[in-house]
Protein backbone atom coordinates (compact mmCIF):
# COMPACT_ATOMS: atom_id res chain seq x y z
CA UNK A 1 0.00 0.00 0.00
CA UNK A 2 1.21 3.88 -0.98
CA UNK A 3 1.82 6.49 1.88
CA UNK A 4 -1.54 8.12 2.44
CA UNK A 5 -2.64 10.88 5.40
CA UNK A 6 -5.81 9.56 7.42
CA UNK A 7 -8.45 11.25 9.35
CA UNK A 8 -11.17 9.93 11.92
CA UNK A 9 -14.17 12.02 10.94
CA UNK A 10 -15.94 12.53 14.56
CA UNK A 11 -19.22 14.47 12.51
CA UNK A 12 -20.71 15.13 9.45
CA UNK A 13 -19.67 18.55 9.24
CA UNK A 14 -16.09 17.63 10.40
CA UNK A 15 -15.76 14.39 7.46
CA UNK A 16 -17.52 17.17 5.05
CA UNK A 17 -14.54 19.84 6.07
CA UNK A 18 -11.86 17.58 6.29
CA UNK A 19 -12.26 15.95 3.08
CA UNK A 20 -9.95 18.14 0.53
CA UNK A 21 -8.62 16.20 -2.15
CA UNK A 22 -9.05 13.38 0.00
CA UNK A 23 -11.61 10.55 -0.45
CA UNK A 24 -14.02 8.92 2.34
CA UNK A 25 -13.41 5.81 3.63
CA UNK A 26 -16.32 3.74 4.77
CA UNK A 27 -16.20 -0.33 5.24
CA UNK A 28 -12.99 -0.32 2.97
CA UNK A 29 -14.47 -3.52 1.37
CA UNK A 30 -14.01 -2.16 -2.15
CA UNK A 31 -11.75 1.26 -2.03
CA UNK A 32 -8.88 -0.53 0.38
CA UNK A 33 -8.24 -3.11 -2.59
CA UNK A 34 -8.41 -0.99 -4.97
CA UNK A 35 -6.11 1.48 -3.39
CA UNK A 36 -3.58 -1.47 -3.13
CA UNK A 37 -4.26 -2.03 -6.79
CA UNK A 38 -3.43 1.37 -7.23
CA UNK A 39 -6.70 2.16 -9.41
CA UNK A 40 -7.65 4.93 -6.81
CA UNK A 41 -4.69 6.84 -5.52
CA UNK A 42 -5.93 9.54 -2.81
CA UNK A 43 -3.47 10.58 -1.00
CA UNK A 44 -5.80 11.43 1.86
CA UNK A 45 -8.20 9.38 3.71
CA UNK A 46 -11.50 10.28 5.85
CA UNK A 47 -12.89 7.77 8.10
CA UNK A 48 -16.70 7.86 8.65
CA UNK A 49 -16.13 4.76 10.77
CA UNK A 50 -16.41 6.77 14.27
CA UNK A 51 -19.32 8.98 13.04
CA UNK A 52 -21.99 7.61 15.19
CA UNK A 53 -24.76 10.34 13.49
CA UNK A 54 -24.15 8.19 10.14
CA UNK A 55 -25.22 4.75 11.77
CA UNK A 56 -28.58 2.98 11.99
CA UNK A 57 -31.67 2.43 11.12
CA UNK A 58 -35.15 4.00 11.65
CA UNK A 59 -38.63 4.38 10.60
CA UNK A 60 -39.57 7.94 9.12
CA UNK A 61 -43.54 7.93 8.68
CA UNK A 62 -44.27 5.87 5.89
CA UNK A 63 -40.04 5.38 5.11
CA UNK A 64 -37.83 3.18 6.03
CA UNK A 65 -34.49 5.16 6.47
CA UNK A 66 -30.87 3.46 6.58
CA UNK A 67 -27.90 5.52 7.18
CA UNK A 68 -25.21 5.89 5.13
CA UNK A 69 -22.38 3.90 7.56
CA UNK A 70 -25.26 0.85 8.41
CA UNK A 71 -22.91 -2.42 8.08
CA UNK A 72 -24.60 -5.38 5.34
CA UNK A 73 -25.00 -6.90 8.52
CA UNK A 74 -26.86 -4.51 10.66
CA UNK A 75 -29.51 -4.53 7.91
CA UNK A 76 -29.80 -8.08 7.09
CA UNK A 77 -30.21 -8.68 10.55
CA UNK A 78 -32.90 -5.98 11.87
CA UNK A 79 -36.54 -6.68 12.91
CA UNK A 80 -37.30 -3.28 11.57
CA UNK A 81 -35.61 -3.51 8.12
CA UNK A 82 -37.58 -7.02 7.72
CA UNK A 83 -40.60 -5.34 9.08
CA UNK A 84 -40.96 -2.08 6.79
CA UNK A 85 -39.38 -3.53 3.46
CA UNK A 86 -39.30 -7.33 3.79
CA UNK A 87 -36.67 -8.37 1.29
CA UNK A 88 -34.04 -5.78 1.99
CA UNK A 89 -32.93 -8.21 4.75
CA UNK A 90 -32.59 -11.01 2.18
CA UNK A 91 -30.77 -8.81 -0.20
CA UNK A 92 -28.15 -7.39 2.73
CA UNK A 93 -27.56 -10.97 3.60
CA UNK A 94 -27.04 -12.04 0.31
CA UNK A 95 -24.05 -9.66 -0.48
CA UNK A 96 -20.19 -11.09 -0.11
CA UNK A 97 -19.60 -13.01 2.56
CA UNK A 98 -20.15 -12.85 6.40
CA UNK A 99 -16.44 -10.72 7.01
CA UNK A 100 -17.58 -8.62 3.98
CA UNK A 101 -21.02 -7.95 5.44
CA UNK A 102 -19.46 -6.98 8.81
CA UNK A 103 -17.51 -3.87 7.47
CA UNK A 104 -19.21 -2.95 4.12
CA UNK A 105 -21.87 -0.29 4.16
CA UNK A 106 -24.89 1.03 2.20
CA UNK A 107 -23.38 4.21 1.34
CA UNK A 108 -20.24 2.63 0.11
CA UNK A 109 -21.93 0.52 -2.26
CA UNK A 110 -24.27 2.96 -3.34
CA UNK A 111 -21.65 5.89 -4.05
CA UNK A 112 -19.14 2.98 -5.22
CA UNK A 113 -22.46 1.65 -7.78
CA UNK A 114 -20.50 -1.10 -9.20
CA UNK A 115 -22.53 -2.43 -11.70
CA UNK A 116 -22.50 -6.17 -9.93
CA UNK A 117 -23.57 -4.98 -6.92
CA UNK A 118 -26.93 -5.55 -4.75
CA UNK A 119 -28.20 -2.24 -3.75
CA UNK A 120 -28.46 -0.41 -6.26
CA UNK A 121 -30.95 -3.17 -7.57
CA UNK A 122 -33.06 -2.40 -4.66
CA UNK A 123 -32.67 1.30 -4.68
CA UNK A 124 -34.00 1.44 -8.32
CA UNK A 125 -37.03 -0.85 -7.85
CA UNK A 126 -37.85 0.62 -4.57
CA UNK A 127 -37.15 4.26 -5.82
CA UNK A 128 -34.95 4.98 -3.17
CA UNK A 129 -34.28 8.58 -1.88
CA UNK A 130 -30.17 9.28 -1.66
CA UNK A 131 -29.79 11.89 0.82
CA UNK A 132 -26.44 13.87 0.68
CA UNK A 133 -25.36 16.33 3.21
CA UNK A 134 -26.58 18.85 0.48
CA UNK A 135 -29.50 17.70 -1.22
CA UNK A 136 -31.60 14.36 -2.17
CA UNK A 137 -31.56 12.58 -5.16
CA UNK A 138 -34.25 9.93 -6.61
CA UNK A 139 -32.65 6.64 -7.45
CA UNK A 140 -34.38 7.22 -10.78
CA UNK A 141 -31.58 10.25 -11.33
CA UNK A 142 -29.10 9.53 -9.33
CA UNK A 143 -27.35 6.25 -10.86
CA UNK A 144 -25.93 6.95 -14.09
CA UNK A 145 -23.74 4.53 -15.36
CA UNK A 146 -20.18 2.24 -14.81
CA UNK A 147 -19.25 3.15 -11.19
CA UNK A 148 -20.66 6.41 -12.01
CA UNK A 149 -23.76 8.76 -9.65
CA UNK A 150 -25.05 11.85 -9.31
CA UNK A 151 -22.78 12.72 -6.83
CA UNK A 152 -20.46 15.76 -7.05
CA UNK A 153 -16.89 15.88 -5.88
CA UNK A 154 -16.67 15.81 -2.08
CA UNK A 155 -20.73 15.24 -1.80
CA UNK A 156 -21.55 13.08 1.62
CA UNK A 157 -24.07 10.34 1.43
CA UNK A 158 -25.86 10.45 5.15
CA UNK A 159 -28.63 8.15 4.30
CA UNK A 160 -30.76 5.91 1.96
CA UNK A 161 -34.85 6.17 2.51
CA UNK A 162 -36.85 3.78 1.37
CA UNK A 163 -40.03 4.02 0.47
CA UNK A 164 -42.40 0.56 2.77
CA UNK A 165 -42.85 -1.98 0.10
CA UNK A 166 -42.28 -5.42 -0.44
CA UNK A 167 -39.10 -6.15 -2.13
CA UNK A 168 -38.83 -9.54 -4.28
CA UNK A 169 -34.92 -9.94 -5.01
CA UNK A 170 -33.09 -12.84 -6.39
CA UNK A 171 -29.54 -13.39 -7.22
CA UNK A 172 -27.55 -15.57 -9.54
CA UNK A 173 -24.04 -14.78 -7.89
CA UNK A 174 -20.75 -15.39 -9.88
CA UNK A 175 -19.60 -18.31 -7.86
CA UNK A 176 -16.17 -16.97 -7.02
CA UNK A 177 -16.55 -13.20 -6.24
CA UNK A 178 -20.63 -13.58 -4.67
CA UNK A 179 -21.44 -10.25 -6.96
CA UNK A 180 -24.39 -10.70 -8.89
CA UNK A 181 -24.43 -12.41 -12.38
CA UNK A 182 -27.82 -11.07 -12.41
CA UNK A 183 -29.95 -9.81 -9.80
CA UNK A 184 -32.98 -8.75 -10.23
CA UNK A 185 -35.22 -6.64 -7.74
CA UNK A 186 -39.54 -6.20 -8.34
CA UNK A 187 -41.80 -4.25 -6.42
CA UNK A 188 -45.23 -3.56 -6.59
CA UNK A 189 -45.77 -0.10 -4.89
CA UNK A 190 -46.63 3.84 -5.15
CA UNK A 191 -44.92 3.70 -8.13
CA UNK A 192 -46.68 0.76 -9.60
CA UNK A 193 -44.68 -1.97 -10.98
CA UNK A 194 -40.73 -1.28 -11.05
CA UNK A 195 -38.27 -3.97 -12.09
CA UNK A 196 -34.05 -3.47 -12.02
CA UNK A 197 -31.75 -5.53 -12.89
CA UNK A 198 -28.43 -5.41 -11.67
CA UNK A 199 -25.02 -7.55 -12.98
CA UNK A 200 -25.93 -7.22 -16.17
CA UNK A 201 -26.13 -4.21 -17.66
CA UNK A 202 -23.20 -2.66 -19.46
CA UNK A 203 -24.13 0.53 -18.43
CA UNK A 204 -24.94 -0.54 -14.93
CA UNK A 205 -28.26 -1.55 -13.22
CA UNK A 206 -31.33 -0.79 -15.70
CA UNK A 207 -34.97 -0.83 -15.30
CA UNK A 208 -36.93 -3.74 -17.57
CA UNK A 209 -39.54 -1.84 -19.04
CA UNK A 210 -40.96 -5.29 -20.75
CA UNK A 211 -41.11 -6.54 -17.70
CA UNK A 212 -42.81 -3.88 -15.73
CA UNK A 213 -45.58 -3.82 -18.99
CA UNK A 214 -46.34 -7.42 -18.20
CA UNK A 215 -46.71 -7.36 -14.35
CA UNK A 216 -48.75 -4.79 -14.31
CA UNK A 217 -51.39 -7.04 -15.66
CA UNK A 218 -50.28 -10.03 -14.09
CA UNK A 219 -48.82 -9.48 -11.02
CA UNK A 220 -47.35 -13.29 -10.97
CA UNK A 221 -43.92 -15.49 -12.54
CA UNK A 222 -46.12 -16.78 -14.32
CA UNK A 223 -46.61 -13.23 -16.31
CA UNK A 224 -43.18 -13.31 -17.35
CA UNK A 225 -42.98 -16.71 -18.88
CA UNK A 226 -40.75 -17.24 -21.51
CA UNK A 227 -39.44 -14.10 -21.58
CA UNK A 228 -35.88 -12.48 -21.50
CA UNK A 229 -33.78 -9.32 -21.13
CA UNK A 230 -32.56 -7.64 -25.09
CA UNK A 231 -28.84 -9.00 -24.86
CA UNK A 232 -28.12 -5.66 -26.75
CA UNK A 233 -26.41 -3.73 -24.03
CA UNK A 234 -25.66 -6.51 -21.63
CA UNK A 235 -21.92 -7.32 -20.28
CA UNK A 236 -20.13 -10.33 -21.86
CA UNK A 237 -17.02 -11.60 -20.21
CA UNK A 238 -15.92 -14.66 -19.33
CA UNK A 239 -18.44 -15.44 -16.42
CA UNK A 240 -21.13 -15.46 -19.21
CA UNK A 241 -22.20 -13.96 -22.59
CA UNK A 242 -24.47 -11.49 -22.70
CA UNK A 243 -26.89 -14.15 -24.81
CA UNK A 244 -26.37 -16.40 -21.52
CA UNK A 245 -27.01 -12.96 -19.03
CA UNK A 246 -30.05 -12.27 -21.10
CA UNK A 247 -31.74 -15.97 -20.14
CA UNK A 248 -30.41 -15.49 -16.82
CA UNK A 249 -32.76 -12.30 -16.54
CA UNK A 250 -35.88 -13.87 -17.05
CA UNK A 251 -34.55 -16.68 -14.90
CA UNK A 252 -34.27 -14.59 -11.84
CA UNK A 253 -37.28 -12.42 -12.22
CA UNK A 254 -39.41 -15.62 -11.93
CA UNK A 255 -37.95 -16.49 -9.20
CA UNK A 256 -37.88 -13.43 -7.07
CA UNK A 257 -41.69 -13.76 -8.12
CA UNK A 258 -41.97 -17.34 -7.30
CA UNK A 259 -39.42 -17.34 -4.02
CA UNK A 260 -39.81 -14.55 -2.20
CA UNK B 1 3.02 8.44 12.19
CA UNK B 2 -0.44 8.10 14.02
CA UNK B 3 -0.56 6.14 17.45
CA UNK B 4 -3.05 3.46 18.06
CA UNK B 5 -4.23 1.90 21.04
CA UNK B 6 -6.48 -1.42 21.19
CA UNK B 7 -6.97 -4.39 23.24
CA UNK B 8 -5.69 -7.90 21.71
CA UNK B 9 -6.45 -11.05 23.15
CA UNK B 10 -7.48 -9.24 26.88
CA UNK B 11 -4.31 -6.70 26.82
CA UNK B 12 -3.89 -3.52 26.12
CA UNK B 13 -1.47 -2.59 23.30
CA UNK B 14 -0.63 0.63 21.28
CA UNK B 15 1.97 1.51 18.79
CA UNK B 16 2.95 4.43 16.23
CA UNK B 17 1.93 3.22 12.61
CA UNK B 18 1.71 5.17 9.47
CA UNK B 19 -1.74 5.43 8.52
CA UNK B 20 -1.72 2.91 5.63
CA UNK B 21 -0.47 0.02 7.71
CA UNK B 22 -3.62 -2.58 7.50
CA UNK B 23 -4.58 -4.14 10.49
CA UNK B 24 -2.99 -7.53 9.07
CA UNK B 25 0.32 -6.01 9.23
CA UNK B 26 0.16 -4.04 12.83
CA UNK B 27 -1.16 -7.73 14.37
CA UNK B 28 1.99 -9.43 12.22
CA UNK B 29 4.85 -7.33 12.08
CA UNK B 30 3.99 -4.82 14.97
CA UNK B 31 2.34 -7.38 17.97
CA UNK B 32 4.16 -10.69 16.31
CA UNK B 33 1.33 -12.09 16.49
CA UNK B 34 2.05 -14.32 13.20
CA UNK B 35 -1.15 -16.93 13.31
CA UNK B 36 -3.18 -14.85 11.72
CA UNK B 37 -2.26 -15.28 8.02
CA UNK B 38 -2.17 -13.05 4.25
CA UNK B 39 -3.33 -15.49 1.69
CA UNK B 40 -4.31 -13.24 -0.98
CA UNK B 41 -4.45 -9.82 0.23
CA UNK B 42 -7.17 -9.19 -2.32
CA UNK B 43 -10.15 -9.47 0.32
CA UNK B 44 -10.89 -13.18 -1.15
CA UNK B 45 -9.27 -15.62 0.50
CA UNK B 46 -9.73 -15.28 4.39
CA UNK B 47 -7.11 -16.58 5.81
CA UNK B 48 -6.54 -12.97 7.81
CA UNK B 49 -10.27 -13.18 9.48
CA UNK B 50 -9.73 -11.68 13.09
CA UNK B 51 -12.65 -10.53 15.21
CA UNK B 52 -12.82 -6.85 15.74
CA UNK B 53 -15.20 -6.10 18.90
CA UNK B 54 -16.84 -9.44 18.46
CA UNK B 55 -17.29 -9.36 14.62
CA UNK B 56 -15.37 -11.64 11.84
CA UNK B 57 -13.40 -9.21 9.41
CA UNK B 58 -10.46 -9.85 7.12
CA UNK B 59 -7.87 -7.67 8.59
CA UNK B 60 -5.87 -6.96 5.28
CA UNK B 61 -9.24 -5.07 4.40
CA UNK B 62 -9.26 -3.24 7.22
CA UNK B 63 -7.15 -0.43 8.33
CA UNK B 64 -4.85 -0.51 11.84
CA UNK B 65 -5.93 3.37 12.63
CA UNK B 66 -9.60 2.16 11.75
CA UNK B 67 -9.14 0.35 14.77
CA UNK B 68 -8.15 2.47 17.37
CA UNK B 69 -10.43 1.73 20.57
CA UNK B 70 -11.50 -1.88 19.45
CA UNK B 71 -11.42 -4.97 20.82
CA UNK B 72 -9.35 -7.48 18.57
CA UNK B 73 -8.91 -11.46 19.19
CA UNK B 74 -7.13 -13.06 16.82
CA UNK B 75 -5.89 -17.16 16.82
CA UNK B 76 -3.77 -17.19 19.97
CA UNK B 77 -6.39 -15.60 21.70
CA UNK B 78 -8.68 -18.34 21.72
CA UNK B 79 -6.67 -20.89 24.04
CA UNK B 80 -6.58 -21.21 27.34
CA UNK B 81 -2.68 -21.89 28.13
CA UNK B 82 -2.14 -25.64 26.79
CA UNK B 83 -6.02 -25.80 26.48
CA UNK B 84 -7.30 -25.60 22.67
CA UNK B 85 -10.34 -23.67 22.23
CA UNK B 86 -13.41 -26.59 21.12
CA UNK B 87 -12.96 -25.49 17.75
CA UNK B 88 -9.17 -25.70 17.43
CA UNK B 89 -9.61 -29.21 19.18
CA UNK B 90 -12.29 -30.06 16.83
CA UNK B 91 -10.36 -29.36 13.40
CA UNK B 92 -7.50 -31.32 14.91
CA UNK B 93 -9.98 -34.32 15.65
CA UNK B 94 -11.48 -33.99 12.26
CA UNK B 95 -8.29 -33.57 10.33
CA UNK B 96 -9.60 -30.33 8.88
CA UNK B 97 -6.71 -28.68 7.68
CA UNK B 98 -3.78 -30.02 5.45
CA UNK B 99 -1.37 -27.72 5.22
CA UNK B 100 -2.56 -25.31 7.94
CA UNK B 101 -1.98 -21.51 5.84
CA UNK B 102 -6.07 -21.16 6.00
CA UNK B 103 -6.52 -22.43 9.56
CA UNK B 104 -6.73 -19.44 11.58
CA UNK B 105 -8.80 -17.54 9.26
CA UNK B 106 -11.41 -20.83 9.14
CA UNK B 107 -11.63 -20.99 12.50
CA UNK B 108 -11.71 -17.68 13.44
CA UNK B 109 -14.47 -17.76 10.94
CA UNK B 110 -16.22 -20.12 12.29
CA UNK B 111 -16.04 -19.32 16.20
CA UNK B 112 -17.94 -16.03 14.77
CA UNK B 113 -20.70 -18.32 13.00
CA UNK B 114 -21.66 -19.71 16.60
CA UNK B 115 -21.90 -17.17 17.95
CA UNK B 116 -24.47 -15.48 15.58
CA UNK B 117 -25.99 -19.06 14.67
CA UNK B 118 -25.82 -21.26 17.77
CA UNK B 119 -24.39 -24.89 18.18
CA UNK B 120 -26.33 -26.80 15.92
CA UNK B 121 -25.11 -25.83 12.32
CA UNK B 122 -26.45 -28.10 9.28
CA UNK B 123 -23.63 -28.84 6.42
CA UNK B 124 -25.63 -25.98 4.41
CA UNK B 125 -25.41 -23.27 6.77
CA UNK B 126 -21.48 -23.77 7.38
CA UNK B 127 -21.07 -23.97 3.87
CA UNK B 128 -22.42 -20.89 2.65
CA UNK B 129 -21.08 -19.08 5.93
CA UNK B 130 -17.63 -20.55 4.83
CA UNK B 131 -18.26 -18.36 1.27
CA UNK B 132 -15.38 -16.18 2.26
CA UNK B 133 -12.70 -18.78 3.16
CA UNK B 134 -10.69 -20.34 0.55
CA UNK B 135 -8.95 -23.53 1.60
CA UNK B 136 -6.39 -24.91 -1.67
CA UNK B 137 -5.49 -28.45 0.36
CA UNK B 138 -8.90 -30.25 1.70
CA UNK B 139 -11.94 -30.20 -0.41
CA UNK B 140 -13.89 -28.43 2.80
CA UNK B 141 -15.66 -32.11 3.85
CA UNK B 142 -13.19 -32.28 6.76
CA UNK B 143 -13.95 -28.37 7.54
CA UNK B 144 -17.41 -28.81 7.42
CA UNK B 145 -16.73 -31.89 10.11
CA UNK B 146 -14.67 -29.86 11.91
CA UNK B 147 -16.94 -26.84 11.68
CA UNK B 148 -19.96 -28.75 13.17
CA UNK B 149 -18.14 -30.69 15.67
CA UNK B 150 -16.92 -27.61 17.10
CA UNK B 151 -19.67 -25.92 17.08
CA UNK B 152 -21.52 -28.62 19.39
CA UNK B 153 -18.93 -28.61 21.72
CA UNK B 154 -18.80 -24.46 22.43
CA UNK B 155 -20.60 -23.82 25.16
CA UNK B 156 -24.42 -22.58 24.55
CA UNK B 157 -23.50 -19.60 26.17
CA UNK B 158 -21.15 -18.16 23.44
CA UNK B 159 -24.49 -18.42 21.19
CA UNK B 160 -26.09 -15.02 20.76
CA UNK B 161 -29.20 -16.66 19.42
C1 LIG C 1 -14.95 -10.41 -1.36
C2 LIG C 1 -15.99 -9.33 -1.61
C3 LIG C 1 -17.24 -9.69 -2.06
C4 LIG C 1 -18.21 -8.73 -2.29
N1 LIG C 1 -19.42 -9.14 -2.75
C5 LIG C 1 -20.39 -8.22 -3.00
C6 LIG C 1 -21.68 -8.62 -3.46
O1 LIG C 1 -21.98 -9.79 -3.62
N2 LIG C 1 -22.60 -7.64 -3.69
C7 LIG C 1 -22.32 -6.32 -3.48
O2 LIG C 1 -23.21 -5.50 -3.69
N3 LIG C 1 -21.13 -5.93 -3.03
C8 LIG C 1 -20.15 -6.84 -2.78
N4 LIG C 1 -18.94 -6.42 -2.30
C9 LIG C 1 -18.71 -4.98 -2.07
C10 LIG C 1 -19.14 -4.59 -0.66
O3 LIG C 1 -20.55 -4.63 -0.59
C11 LIG C 1 -18.67 -3.20 -0.26
O4 LIG C 1 -19.17 -3.03 1.00
C12 LIG C 1 -19.13 -2.03 -1.07
O5 LIG C 1 -18.85 -2.14 -2.42
C13 LIG C 1 -18.43 -0.75 -0.63
O6 LIG C 1 -18.81 -0.41 0.63
P1 LIG C 1 -17.76 0.04 1.72
O7 LIG C 1 -18.54 0.50 2.88
O8 LIG C 1 -16.77 -1.01 1.95
O9 LIG C 1 -17.12 1.33 1.03
P2 LIG C 1 -15.62 1.78 0.78
O10 LIG C 1 -14.85 0.72 0.11
O11 LIG C 1 -15.05 2.35 2.02
O12 LIG C 1 -15.88 2.99 -0.24
C14 LIG C 1 -16.28 2.78 -1.58
C15 LIG C 1 -16.38 4.12 -2.30
O13 LIG C 1 -17.49 4.87 -1.83
C16 LIG C 1 -17.09 6.13 -1.32
N5 LIG C 1 -17.95 6.38 -0.15
C17 LIG C 1 -18.09 5.55 0.92
N6 LIG C 1 -19.03 6.02 1.76
C18 LIG C 1 -19.49 7.17 1.21
C19 LIG C 1 -20.49 8.11 1.61
N7 LIG C 1 -21.21 7.96 2.73
N8 LIG C 1 -20.71 9.18 0.81
C20 LIG C 1 -20.01 9.34 -0.34
N9 LIG C 1 -19.06 8.47 -0.77
C21 LIG C 1 -18.81 7.40 0.00
C22 LIG C 1 -15.62 5.98 -1.00
O14 LIG C 1 -14.95 7.20 -1.05
C23 LIG C 1 -15.18 5.02 -2.10
O15 LIG C 1 -14.95 5.71 -3.29
C24 LIG C 1 -17.94 -7.36 -2.05
C25 LIG C 1 -16.68 -6.99 -1.58
C26 LIG C 1 -15.71 -7.96 -1.35
C27 LIG C 1 -14.37 -7.54 -0.84
S1 LIG D 1 -5.48 -12.24 2.99
FE1 LIG D 1 -7.23 -11.17 3.62
S2 LIG D 1 -8.79 -12.12 2.49
FE2 LIG D 1 -7.01 -13.14 1.75
S1 LIG E 1 -5.28 -26.62 4.65
FE1 LIG E 1 -3.99 -25.82 3.12
S2 LIG E 1 -5.13 -24.08 2.49
FE2 LIG E 1 -6.51 -25.05 3.77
Amino acid sequence: MYEFTHHAATSVADAVGALGEGKFLAGGQTLLPTMKQRLAMPGHLVDLGKVAELRGVEEKGDVLVVKAMTRHVEVATSALVARAVPGLEKLAGMIGDPAVRNRGTIGGSIANNDPTADYPAACLALKATIVTNTRRISADDYFTGLFSTALEDGELITAVEFPKAKLHYAKFPNPASRYAMVGVAIVKGADGVRVAVTGSGGDGVFRWSEAEAKLKADFSAGALEGMKADAAGMMSDIHGSAEYRAHLVGVMARRALSES
Amino acid sequence: MAKVSMVVNGKPVSGEVEPRTLLVHFLRETLRLTGTHVGCDTSQCGACVVHVDGAAIKSCTTLAVSCEGAHVTTIEGLAQGDRLHPMQEAFRDNHGLQCGFCTPGMIMTAVDMVNRKGNRLDETTIRHELEGNICRCTGYHNIVKAVAAGAANMPAKAAAE
